[in-house]
């Protein structure tokens, strides 16, 4: 079991490379410095709550506290004051995993706990992404992460999700001409990042680490949505289907996040449900939400219905 | 050990109205995000409960069981709507933040609770003591769940204490200098933070009776049960 849990873990550690090195491509090395700060930190505070419980720390060797911090990392900007991030990552792992009684026991995905209470802290911080193709010294990167008010002035550009939700009366297609930044399909770099992350996810399915039920549910359902509320691109349009499929946390979200096999039902007909609904419900905050990404709510809102999804007792996996 | 002390210990930490009973909840977490809101309500709780305690137990040979609740209930609303008309004319800036919650201390468990299990059954001497000390405690958790809650969500302390005590407090605030986590001051922050508090009472009470030479003092059963 232990054995298992490991190798399932390094598994998908391996398949996050492709998106974590487009991430890394597009937004520098404070992605980097973000997975192993958040990786140190989730590691030392889940050894020191395991010793305060009197547990043993042969639990730390499944690699969980290092996925749930390489998640959490991955979703935070590259110049998040790194006070935020131990804070955020220490957070995940006490008040999202080790009080419910460690893994296997959280009732919500633990990196996505992590988030929520980062992005409701720190608005701001959370939502300031540099601008793409203006390259940083990585010198300059840790002064700034170390030093919030002494390091350089964030060049902050907006996410395509902003700039969509932004765009005042533009058409898709006027928004596409005036903002450099949105790319071929959904923003320049994050359609890229988001295909990492796919192709992970599709090595993932391949040697069947995850199941296909829940990230189809999610994918279908914000498809539909989009298709729905597309309006062939005018105004009032929320988005074409392909924009919202490799944008924000869209891919990470359904092959790393959602299958999370300790936080989701047990039972196929239940993932599917619990798919469907992450998808949905990001979509809705995408469209009508204040918050630039909608999946962390999404994720939370789903996990806290898993309880009523497996009491229904559909047919088990 | 005596029955005042025994009171005390029940009221401040054994059978703290808060902590142990987890009564009054509502007040409780939505105003404690700052300790000048947090002692505002604290103190006007306190009044009521030890008024009310008083007056049940004093007309207690005169109320039969049909009449009691309706007579503590009109008892308690009575001296809450003293308490609300009163912040109003001295106090109104600070009613304007708390007031809402002063009206619903009517609706505070842990009133009713004490005037019909305790106040009701014993002598106005002890009624009233017990009244003045779940009002300490339920008091004591108000104004530390507000200080957690004010330093870490905007890094200050004190801060508006003007409210209660006129313009010379303005000085006591204490900046920390500290970013404030959004998170603290929401209600999700009220509940995260209370969560901790009770964790840590717990665990100094286990702790407490665990230790040799407490354990005969934590054998004795508290003087009230919890209903």
């Amino acid at each position: 079991m232990k054995l298992d849990t490991q190798r399932i873990m390094l598994n998908v550690l391996l398949a996050l490379v492709p998106g974590v090195s487009a991430l890394a491509y597009f937004f520098g090395a404070g992605i980097i410095v973000n997975i192993v700060v958040a990786g140190v930190t989730a590691v030392t505070t889940e050894a020191l709550i395991l010793r305060a419980r009197n547990r043993s720390l042969n639990t730390l060797r499944d690699g969980s506290a290092l996925l749930t911090a390489v998640l959490l990392a991955l979703a935070l900007p590259p110049l998040l004051p790194l006070w935020m991030l131990v804070a955020g990552t220490a957070f995940a792992i006490i008040f999202g995993k080790q009080l419910y009684g460690g893994l296997g026991h959280n009732p919500f995905n633990p990196a996505m706990v992590g988030y929520a209470a980062l992005i409701i802290s720190f608005p701001l911080a959370m939502s300031s992404w540099p601008a793409l193709g203006e390259p940083i010294a990585f010198w300059d990167i840790l002064i700034t992460k170390a030093m919030p008010n002494s390091g350089i002035d964030a060049v902050s550009g907006a996410t395509a999700l902003d700039v969509l939700k932004f765009r005042g009366a533009l058409t898709i297609d006027e928004t596409w001409t005036a903002d450099q930044g949105f790319g071929h399909m959904a923003g320049v770099g994050w359609e890229w990042i988001n295909a990492g992350f796919l192709i992970g996810g599709i090595y993932l399915l391949a040697t069947r680490t995850i199941t296909a039920m829940a990230p189809f549910g999610m994918l279908i359902a914000l498809t539909v949505c989009a298709v729905l509320f597309y309006d062939s691109g005018s105004s009032q349009s929320l988005g074409s289907p392909l924009f919202h499929l490799f944008s924000g946390a869209t891919m990470v979200g359904a092959f790393f996040i959602v299958t999370d096999p300790v936080s989701s039902p047990d039972s196929a007909m239940g993932l599917w449900i619990f798919g469907l609904g992450v998808g949905m419900i990001t979509f809705l905050i995408r469209a009508i939400g204040a918050y630039p990404d909608g999946l962390a709510f999404a994720v939370l809102l789903m996990n806290a219905l898993v309880p009523l999804i497996d009491h229904l007792r559909l047919r088990r996996t | 050990m005596s029955q005042v002390k025994q009171i005390t210990r029940d009221g401040l930490w054994q059978n703290n109205p808060a902590l142990v009973q987890l009564l009054g909840l509502c007040p409780l977490l939505a105003v404690s995000n700052t300790v000048a809101n947090s002692l505002g309500l604290g103190l006007v709780t306190l009044v009521v409960l030890t008024l009310s305690n008083l007056l049940v137990s004093s007309l207690r040979g005169q109320l039969n069981s049909a009449t009691r609740l309706p007579a503590q209930i009109l008892i308690i609303a009575t001296f809450v709507t003293c308490a609300d008309i009163l912040l109003q004319s001295y106090w109104y800036e600070l009613h304007q933040r708390i007031g809402l919650f002063v009206a619903l201390i009517v609706t505070n468990c842990t009133l009713l609770a004490r005037a019909e299990s305790f106040a009701s059954r014993h002598p106005i001497r002890l009624a009233t003591l017990d009244g003045f000390m779940m009002g300490l405690g339920f008091l004591l958790v108000l104004i530390l769940l507000g200080g957690v809650r004010e330093v870490l969500g905007q890094g200050t302390l004190l801060a508006d204490m003007h409210l209660l005590f006129g313009d010379s407090a303005r000085a006591w605030k204490i900046s920390l200098g500290t970013p404030g986590i959004l998170l603290a001051v929401l209600p999700p922050g009220a509940f995260i933070t209370f969560g901790c508090l009770i964790a840590a009472r717990n665990w100094l009470a286990q702790r407490d009776e665990t230790s040799p030479t407490n354990a005969a003092k934590a054998s004795n059963t508290p003087l009230i049960h919890r209903e």
